[in-house]
């Protein structure tokens, strides 16, 4: 649930609709920098309805993911 | 109340350093710099006092207001701090100026200038025959840490200043503040007492937590643009230009998206200039009015965020007829 809803976050971030994404993909590889992943934890915090700390650094989406579930569970 | 802006001002010191000059202090590059900031370069104060750049932006407001220094009846001087604690940097430009006016700083780090113009608005409601003069220096080069890349490239040194007078360009204003030492914090001197215990003296430069200073920077001009603009009782459309606190272009981007305002509104000079914490709105706002981009009946928004932490916005109708 969480996944697919931060790959549609991502998806619409980079405003490319068919992008591949796993739980392995590192945002390198998405080609995002540390800022965007700023970015991205702010809109997931909006539509998550959550606030979510940025004490672990964040390299791929299952850290995303992690750091969500932790966040809302 | 309200007041008019009747003239604007602006100084930066002469050295120059690029992106590329500052490779020789620390391992950077300029892809770095400018695709996480926007920043190309920087003014430092090297040969300049932080004095000389405050009295040259407040001579330049002066002589675009057409009055005499004789004439203010107050200075405010948003800054984090003068070349000293005591006297005032406000108290020294009011000796070189000759003015006789009452003059002291105020520290509300980059929100500053608005804290500035909120407080001079008070002044008004006293007296509506007033001349105020509000310069924001500051020379953040003398507070970060040379040795900390994360943080010292973003800066830079300037002076910004406006003379407030009777009108009524001011339309809405906010302020806000909710103290937090930890994402944003200059140290202080700690003090000889005797009795103090030696303890290990902390680095006395800036020290930032990047991330949320982010988050904070993005959520306040979200946040305070849409609670002024609605006390002004317009919209976004009806503003002409938007001065942002120039901290990082990131920042603004992602203000700008969320908020759905083209990116032609914001007005910007972070290229050049870095973030110059009070100074930055001023010295915008003397650059547009000098290149006459700024006509009777505009509207413009102001917003800044730093240090405290602060935030302040305001909407103004400019009355000004020509630079
Ligand atoms: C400061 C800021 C640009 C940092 O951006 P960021 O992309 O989150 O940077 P990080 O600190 O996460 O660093 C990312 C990487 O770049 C490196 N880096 C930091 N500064 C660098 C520099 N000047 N040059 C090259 N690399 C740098 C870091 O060491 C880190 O490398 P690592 O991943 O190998 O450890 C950003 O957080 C920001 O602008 N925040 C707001 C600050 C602000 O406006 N303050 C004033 C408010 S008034």
């Amino acid at each position: 649930m969480v996944f697919e809803k931060v790959v549609e976050i991502l998806r619409n971030y980079k405003e490319e609709p068919e992008l591949e994404v796993s739980m392995d993909s590192t945002f390198e590889e998405l080609e995002l920098d540390s800022l965007d992943t700023v970015e991205l934890v702010m809109e997931m915090e909006e539509s998550f309805d959550t606030s979510i700390e940025m004490d672990t650094e964040l390299k791929t989406i299952a850290d995303v993911v992690g750091l969500i579930e932790k966040a809302i569970a | 109340m309200s007041f008019s802006i009747i003239g604007t001002g602006s100084a930066l010191p002469k050295t120059i350093q690029t992106n590329d000059d500052l490779t020789e202090y620390f391992e950077t590059s300029n892809e770095w710099i400018v695709s996480r900031t926007g920043i190309e370069a920087r003014h430092i104060c090297i040969e300049e006092s932080i004095l000389d750049i405050a009295l040259e932006a407040s001579l330049n407001a002066l002589d675009n207001a057409h009055i005499n220094p004789k004439e203010l009846d107050l200075i405010i001087c948003p800054t984090l701090g003068g070349d000293t604690v005591t006297p005032s940097l406000a108290c020294l430009i009011q000796e070189k100026l000759e003015a006789t006016c009452p003059s002291f700083d105020l520290n509300a780090a980059c929100s500053g200038f608005i804290y500035g113009l909120d407080l001079a608005d008070a002044y008004f409601c006293r007296n509506r025959e007033m001349k105020i003069l509000v310069v924001a220096v500051d020379a953040m080069s003398k507070l970060v840490d040379w040795k900390d890349r994360s943080t010292a490239v973003l800066f830079g040194d300037g002076a910004g200043a406006a003379i407030l007078s009777n009108g009524d360009d001011l339309k809405a204003i906010r302020l806000t503040s909710v103290g937090n030492q930890h994402a944003l914090c200059i140290p202080w001197a700690k003090g000889n007492h005797p009795l103090l215990k030696d303890q290990e003296t902390p680095s006395p430069y800036l020290l930032m937590d990047g991330d949320e200073v982010y988050r904070f920077a993005v959520a306040a001009i979200c946040n305070d643009l849409k609670t002024v603009v609605k006390q002004a009782g317009i919209t976004f459309e009806d503003l002409d230009f938007i001065i942002p606190h120039q901290a990082n272009l990131r920042i603004i981007k992602s203000a700008a998206k969320r908020l759905k305002i083209p990116m032609e509104k914001f007005a910007l000079q972070i290229n050049s200039c870095g973030n110059t914490s009070a100074a930055s709105i001023p010295l915008v706002l003397d650059e547009m009015n000098r290149q006459g981009k700024l006509k009777p009946g505009m509207r413009i928004a102001l917003s800044a965020f730093g240090g405290g932490l602060t935030t302040g916005a305001c909407v103004l109708e400019w009355s000004k007829k020509s630079f």
